[in-house]
């Protein structure tokens, strides 16, 4: 039905845009006065009113329509006053089942058959409804908007400001959904820490939170539940691991930032960067296994070979390949800064007898320092949030360690490993979740706030 | 006879397909300030830019002839060119301190060459290549503050300061005081005579009044062509070419 009524309400709006356009045509050159805007907009005007107004009621009733049906349709068992909500909903879905053609019990049967009866019905019946008023409503505007233009309506006017108000109502919903997500992570973070003390989640060595069910069972005290949430061992594995990734990537971005914008020709250019920045367009479970199966096994093979321990998931493995990750964001946003740097501090540098490598070392660096370190700063907020790497290749182990060769485990991981499978909702394991999901919004937030804030400080002007 | 400092012989540049020199031979005196002058495009900044051999930066730059200083060939394949830059500094158009402290910019070129042995030293020759340039009395107080802070008449007299810091010979000034406003302009035009007494000065300038007023000898480029190079005041008030006397009477460029 909704394809159908929407394909007529565009036709309409088409038509009507045609209409609009004649009419004011024809009102110029039978008056031989000027209209305050050009014919078209009035087409625009009158298209409007056909097309807006109706996609809302449309909207409108197929959102109150469902409630509408059920509350009809369950009308007989409502009023026998022996069901709860719950059994209302479920005999709901078996009508409907029912209506469907699938018939699963045979209890009610003469109730559920009338019911069926009356669901059809009232579909049926708000369906033909539906496309008398929609449609309706939509001619009898395009009626008095048609009638409404004259002289001194300024449809260009209109129409501009409808155009902000659907700009405006676009960037609302993108805001909107942020504040959203913000609310729920604090309500469930919330409701988190009404049962674990905040304290104990932020310096808490411990992180168990399997734990939970074992007391369920009734093996251990409250005191337990304390001690299953600490989270400085993943905050340690997070900052190990994003650690290793920028030893990593820093080193290699920067100076491949240098000989992409100082030294490569620009044939060289053309090839390489798209290249460069392919690395960044692989899917991270790719990475992963590639940390898992390839470079996880030769770590610790060469960390044998040197007589060292290692856990076949390791830390490093999980650091470098996500290091290798990262590389192209910051040899590209470099690259960029570097390039941006004017070309009148080189030839000045290389006025006063400097070789290439002083212009780049004691001019050019320093003059787009403050970029440099922005793309630093962004590279680590994805370092930081980065998970299938690690899930795949640093292990689920929450075990409070600074040696890179030894399994670590880091906040996106264990959100992971804490929401797969089927949870209950209240239970603080699920929970702890969105605690940890908060924190990592913190985090990452004021890392690409300080980013920010030092590349705007310190940003020299040229003009 | 003033002893001659530099001699360019029969000098072509291309970029790519296009001359930009054609044939330029002249020759410029020892502490004396020679001035260029001709219509926008005309080769002028071209030609001061082989002098230190900035045109080596431009990749598609091809250079063709023979430039000597002091009787040596600087595009000779042994000429170091850091150090032809040393002795022959310049100062651009637009003012270009660099993003570092008054002092780290006037202290760039003695760090890069090492010329100064101590801290003392460095700081010696800071203060007297901001005093020969003017400008030390206005920022003695803060010689820390970023060079980019400065007016831009005082970033330009900065610039001078960075390319006397090395003890050039030559002082080449590609339009000098284009983007500044007429006192600041009268400051440098003041500053050049000062310099000239130590340093060979070469200056590109649109103004014919100011080549007029600190220069000695005066070149005039057209079309990539030298067409006449003479003192000011001849070619001032009694050029022998057609084109040179259209130029100074404004009826073209």
């Amino acid at each position: 039905m909704g394809f159908i009524l929407i394909s007529l309400i565009i036709l309409i709006g088409i038509t009507s845009y045609f209409l609009g356009n004649l009419r004011a045509k024809n009102l110029r050159t039978s008056n031989k006065k000027n209209l305050k805007s050009l014919s078209h907009y009035y087409g625009y005007y009158v298209a409007l009113w056909a097309v807006v107004p109706a996609l809302l009621v449309l909207l409108m009733i197929t959102s109150f329509k469902s409630f509408f049906i059920e509350q009809y349709v369950l009308s007989d068992f409502i009023a026998l006053g022996s069901y709860t909500e719950t059994e209302l909903s479920l005999l709901f879905t078996q009508i409907e089942n029912t209506a469907m053609g699938i018939k699963l019990f045979d209890e009610n049967t003469i109730l559920i058959d009338g019911a069926v009866n009356k669901l059809n019905y009232i579909n049926k019946t708000i369906e033909n409804l539906t496309y008398v008023t929609v449609l309706g409503f939509s001619g009898l505007l395009v009626l008095y908007s048609v009638f409404n233009i004259n002289h001194k309506l300024n449809s260009r006017k209109i129409v501009e400001k409808f155009l902000l108000v659907l700009y405006f109502t676009c960037s609302l919903v993108a805001i909107m959904t942020t504040v959203g997500i913000i609310f729920s992570l604090l309500y469930e973070t919330l409701r988190f820490f009404s049962q674990v003390p905040i304290t104990d989640f932020l310096f808490g060595l411990n992180w168990s939170p399997q734990r939970v069910f074992v007391r369920e069972a009734g093996d251990l005290d409250t005191r337990d539940l304390a001690n299953a949430f600490g989270a400085v061992p993943l905050f340690a594995g997070t900052f190990l691991i994003a650690l290793i990734a920028m030893c990593v990537s820093v080193p290699v971005g920067l100076l491949t930032a240098i000989y992409m914008s100082e030294y490569a020709s620009p044939k060289v250019r053309d090839w390489a960067k798209p290249i460069i920045e392919i690395l960044a367009g692989i899917p991270t479970v790719v990475y992963g296994f590639f940390a898992a199966l390839t470079v996880a096994p030769l770590v610790r093979d060469i960390g044998q070979g040197a007589g060292l321990t290692v856990s076949s998931e390791s830390a490093l493995a999980a650091g470098f390949v996500m290091g290798i990750m990262i590389i192209p964001f910051i040899s590209s946003l470099s690259d960029d800064v570097i390039k941006s740097v004017p070309q009148s501090l080189r030839e000045g540098s290389y006025a006063m007898g400097a070789t290439k490598r002083e212009t780049i070392v004691k001019v050019l660096l320093p003059a787009a320092l403050p970029g440099i370190v922005g793309s630093f700063l962004l590279a680590v907020s994805r370092a930081i949030g980065e998970t299938m790497i690690v899930v795949m290749a640093a292990g689920l182990n929450a075990k409070l360690t600074a040696n890179p060769l030894d399994a670590a485990t880091t906040i996106t991981t264990q959100i992971v490993v804490i929401l797969i499978g089927d949870q209950e909702f209240d239970s603080p394991k699920t929970q702890s979740a969105f605690a940890l999901g908060l924190t990592l919004f913190v985090v990452t937030l004021a890392l690409n706030f300080i980013a920010l804030q030092v590349v705007k400080k310190y940003t020299e002007r040229y003009d | 006879m003033k002893s001659i400092k530099i001699k360019a012989d029969n000098l072509n540049v291309h970029y790519g397909e296009k001359q930009a020199l054609f044939d330029v031979s002249m020759y410029m005196e020892k502490k004396q300030v020679t001035a260029l002058i001709g219509p926008s495009g005309c080769g002028k900044s071209t030609f001061i830019r082989c002098l230190n051999r900035m045109n080596d930066v431009i990749d598609i730059c091809k250079v063709q002839g023979k430039i000597e200083i002091d009787g040596n060939d600087i595009y000779a394949p042994d000429m170091q060119v850091e150090q032809l830059r040393e002795r022959v500094g310049m100062v651009f158009q637009k003012p270009n301190p660099f993003p570092k402290s008054i002092f780290e910019n006037v202290a760039y070129g003695p760090k890069i060459h090492g010329i100064a042995e101590h801290k003392s030293d460095l700081e010696e020759i800071v203060v007297n290549s901001l005093k020969k340039a003017a400008l030390f009395d206005e920022v003695k107080d803060r010689l820390s503050d970023s060079g980019t802070s400065l007016s831009g008449g005082q970033q330009q007299r900065l610039c001078i300061a960075r390319a006397i810091s090395v003890n050039p010979d030559i002082i080449l000034m590609d339009e000098p005081c284009s983007a500044l406003d007429p006192i600041a302009t009268a400051r440098i035009e003041e500053l050049m005579g000062d310099l000239k007494t130590e340093y060979t000065i070469i200056i590109v300038t649109h103004s014919m009044q100011q080549a007029a007023r600190v220069s000695s000898r005066t070149g005039f480029f057209h079309l990539g062509k030298l067409v006449e190079v003479d003192k000011t005041e001849t070619i001032f008030s009694n050029p022998s070419d057609q084109r040179t006397q259209d130029y100074i009477t404004g009826r073209f460029g």
